[in-house]
């Protein structure tokens, strides 16, 4: 299968083989064309070219109902339910056929127990958790009696519990021989259910494994990519003095989907470049916050910022002292999507760049500076008073990155830099974090993307179930060995022979 | 018992207008459409109903006329709403103030002529039982049909396919729009409903309540028929409450202005609106009630993405 976007393959030529009874995942990270692959399967996009056998005919899938007629099913990472209605009423409104509702009632009720979902089919939607919603999801789809079920990240929003009781379920399902399709980049989980895996990286398949012959890490390696073509590590930095120090650093998760921190062990210098690596949802967001102020931490002296006790500081404290930080989440997080980009610019640069005067905003000083980012970061929008929602993600991403970097932080901390950008945007901004390090700042980046991290880091570490592992000079790990932090493993030290072990 | 009677058929005929507006509105906000032009409604259903009865003489024809020129107004509203995505609050204000005015112009010669009012329908047998046959079997038709029209609407939210799909619009429109029901499309013809039902208000206003026009006659009950919605928390039968509650105690609190009762005008022409709002507001406090039948998505524009 093919498909192409205007500037993007998205799948090239990718080839995948699923049989009744087993349930294969499609692995791959953000972009990788998971979504892509699987939208073109129920019908909701078209491929440019290859075909779609199914049970030995060859067929064209055109909208989702002439694929649920074939038998494909499918659970979205997002539900579409109504709050208000009650279960069976929600779906009742997703059956393409009419049946009436004793029936349906009956129909619920013994699928429900057949396969260890435990549905109430009277309660209203709003009282149920999520993962109980899911479970209306699943029986929406199995009441269709599919041979093919494809769900996308079902675990994003599912408590431990919720995963191991969604995981007996599946394997129930296969063992009816019904075929499961598993959308993750999650390898445990992996690990833990699925037969085979399809592995895709920048839109092609690069392999397809039998999970069990694999490690967590050698999927990691498949799905980061082994060879990486352009690795110049920056060396011969000098660490200046310390500007970052964090301390046995715990926090708990701020709700049940949130990723508690445990005793997060830290140090960035001036002048250095240090990255987190890790798969996403092992605490990035949660570290980020933590780092920012946004999440505060009861003990004072578990966090230093030029050797001053911040733990208990929020943003606005922390920002005085120079801290800069750019969230994962582009519009809502790191920038308000209904203001302009001038209202944006003030709202975190006003400290820093004194933008109040006796109460008022300074308004022409706040928008030179924010043309002066639209302009040194090549930011496409129609002008400083923009909203923020009408730029493009990778457009907002260079005009958030650029006013951070602009108030010249003493510490940057960047989740995800380059996430959506283009190959020369991403160049522009990596150049501008380059920069800002050699002016002696301290640069902090939590990425997915090993090749940034490789390419332009000093320290490197990996972030896993919320633990830090130790930070070593990235010019001493391998991909593997990176891998293996991310999975959670410590590293032997004498395969560390050549490198400087940078101990925290 | 000489002015009981007369006293609970003028308290059926205060209640039917508020009635008919408030489960009009009341099937339109469940769709996620909070239209507040109901006022404008109102006064253009009077005006055209009482000139098409006027001009032809046929009382049904008025009625109609009445309804359509309330589904038309709501029309206007459903096309800026619905088609350019314009604030609701905002264009449901100006639907207001736009149908006060040209019911005016529509009504400037029709002020002063007289009308003998509907035609009462008394239901055989039941009419000549003594007592209740007079005050609850000897109305006009449009009485009857509000009555019905409550277990009408119910029955439809309720139990119907079409109404469940009319609540799973009002409680998240981009959920409904991602299953491939055409969202628009209802809520354009719960907006026409709703403009029909507050049409046919405004005509039993000018035919049967008082049978003239007189500019403005609605006098706020478009108001009253909005809030009595939000307070019923959206609920047929509690609209069928609160309508009768208010009917009854503004006709009350006439009747114990002119006995002469020893408090203020002012604070008898409150009462109605106190103790609508106090009772029904009592009896619909529990928040899993509200939760459960205040539409999730009223007053929000709804932009269709892919």
């Amino acid at each position: 299968m093919t498909r192409t976007f205007p500037g993007v393959i998205a799948n090239q030529d990718v080839d995948l083989t699923i049989h009744a009874g087993e349930i294969h995942a499609l692995l791959g990270e953000n972009g990788a064309g998971k979504s892509t692959l699987v939208k073109m399967i129920y019908g909701i996009l078209a491929p440019d070219s290859g075909q779609i056998d199914w049970q030995g005919n060859t067929v064209s899938i055109p909208n989702p109902a002439f694929a649920r007629e074939l038998g494909v099913a499918m659970v979205f990472q997002h539900f579409s339910l109504f709050d208000s209605l009650s279960v069976l009423e929600n779906i009742a409104l997703g059956m393409d056929s009419k049946v009436n509702r004793a029936e349906l009632k009956s129909r619920i009720l013994e699928i429900s127990s057949r396969y260890g979902l435990p549905l109430d089919p009277d309660r209203h939607v709003y009282t149920l958790s999520v993962g109980e919603r899911q479970r209306i999801e699943i029986i929406r789809c199995l009441l269709q009696e599919p041979k093919l079920l494809i769900m996308d990240e079902p675990t994003s929003v599912l408590t431990p519990q919720e995963v191991s009781r969604l995981f007996e379920t599946l394997r129930r399902l296969s063992e009816e021989g019904l075929a499961i399709l598993y959308i993750s980049h999650k390898l445990d989980e992996i690990k833990a259910l699925c037969h085979r895996a399809t592995i895709l990286r920048n839109g092609k398949r690069v392999d397809v494994a039998d999970v069990n012959d694999e490690s967590t890490s050698s999927l990691a390696a498949m799905m980061m990519g082994e060879t990486l073509e352009t690795t110049t590590p920056r060396i011969g930095n000098q660490a200046g003095e310390l500007r970052l120090s964090v301390k046995n650093l715990s926090l708990e998760a701020a709700d049940e989907f949130g990723i508690p921190l445990k005793n997060i062990n830290l140090d960035v210098h001036c002048g250095e470049i240090v990255g987190i690596a890790g798969v996403a949802g092992n605490g990035q967001d949660e570290l980020l916050m933590a780092l920012s102020g946004e999440s505060v931490s009861t003990q004072s002296d578990s966090l230093f910022i030029d050797g001053k006790a911040c733990g208990q500081l929020g943003p606005n404290k922390r920002r005085a002292l120079g801290v800069a930080a750019i969230p994962e989440q582009r519009l809502g997080h790191g920038a308000v999507p209904e203001m302009s980009l001038v209202d944006n610019t003030f709202l975190t640069a006003f400290q820093r760049l004194g933008l109040v005067g006796g109460g008022f905003i300074k308004n022409s000083v706040t928008r030179q500076f924010t043309e002066k980012v639209i302009e040194n970061f090549n930011v496409k929008s129609n002008g400083s008073k923009a909203f923020a929602s009408s730029l493009s993600g990778g457009n907002l991403q260079k005009f958030i990155v650029g006013r951070e970097i602009l108030q010249n932080p003493g510490l940057l901390i960047v989740s995800q830099p380059t996430w959506g950008v283009d190959a020369g945007a991403a160049q522009t901004i990596h150049k501008a974090l380059r920069d800002l390090a050699d002016r002696g700042a301290a640069v902090l980046i939590i990425s997915q993307d090993l090749d940034e991290l490789m390419a332009g880091t000093d320290r490197i570490g990996a972030i896993c179930a919320g633990e830090l592992s130790d930070i070593y000079d990235t010019a001493a790990l391998s991909i593997e060995e990176v891998g293996l932090l991310m999975a959670g493993s410590a590293l032997d030290e004498k395969s560390l022979a050549t490198g400087g072990l940078n101990n925290v | 018992m000489d002015i009981l009677i007369p006293t609970i058929l003028t308290i059926i005929t205060a209640a039917t207008p508020l009635l008919f507006a408030a489960l009009g509105e009341l099937i339109t906000e469940k769709s996620g459409v909070l239209n507040l032009g109901v006022e404008g409604m109102i006064l253009a259903g009077a005006v055209c109903g009482f000139a098409a009865v006027h001009f032809s003489g046929s009382a049904s024809f008025g009625v109609v006329a009445g309804a359509a020129a309330g589904a038309l107004l709501s029309l206007i509203f459903a096309a800026l709403v619905l088609g350019f995505q314009a604030s609701q609050v905002a264009t449901g204000l100006a639907l207001t103030i736009f149908g006060v005015g040209l019911s005016a112009l529509i009504g400037q010669d029709l002020v002063g002529v007289a009308y003998d009012g509907l035609p009462k329908v008394a239901i055989p047998f039941l009419s000549d039982l003594p007592l209740i046959g007079e005050v609850f079997f000897k109305h006009d038709v449009l009485v009857y049909v509000s009555l019905l029209m409550v277990p009408l609407v119910w029955w439809f939210l309720t139990y119907s396919r079409a109404g469940l799909v009319l609540r799973a619009v009002g409680d998240s429109h981009d959920a409904a729009h991602a299953m491939g029901y055409p969202v628009v499309r209802i809520r354009l013809f719960a907006i026409l409903f709703g403009g029909a039902m507050s049409g046919i208000a405004g005509a039993y206003l000018s035919l049967a309540y008082s049978p003239m026009w007189i500019e403005n006659m609605s006098a706020g009950r478009g108001w009253i028929a909005l809030a009595l919605v939000v307070f019923a928390t959206w609920r047929p039968w509690r609209v069928l409450l609160g309508a009768y509650l208010f009917g009854g105690i503004s006709i009350l609190q006439l009747h114990a202005q002119a006995m002469g009762i020893g408090i203020p005008s002012q604070v008898m022409s409150m009462l109605p609106y106190l103790v609508t709002i106090l009772v029904l507001v009592l009896i619909s406090r529990d928040q899993n009630k509200i939760k459960l039948n205040s539409p999730a998505c009223i007053g929000k524009p709804f932009h269709p993405t892919s």
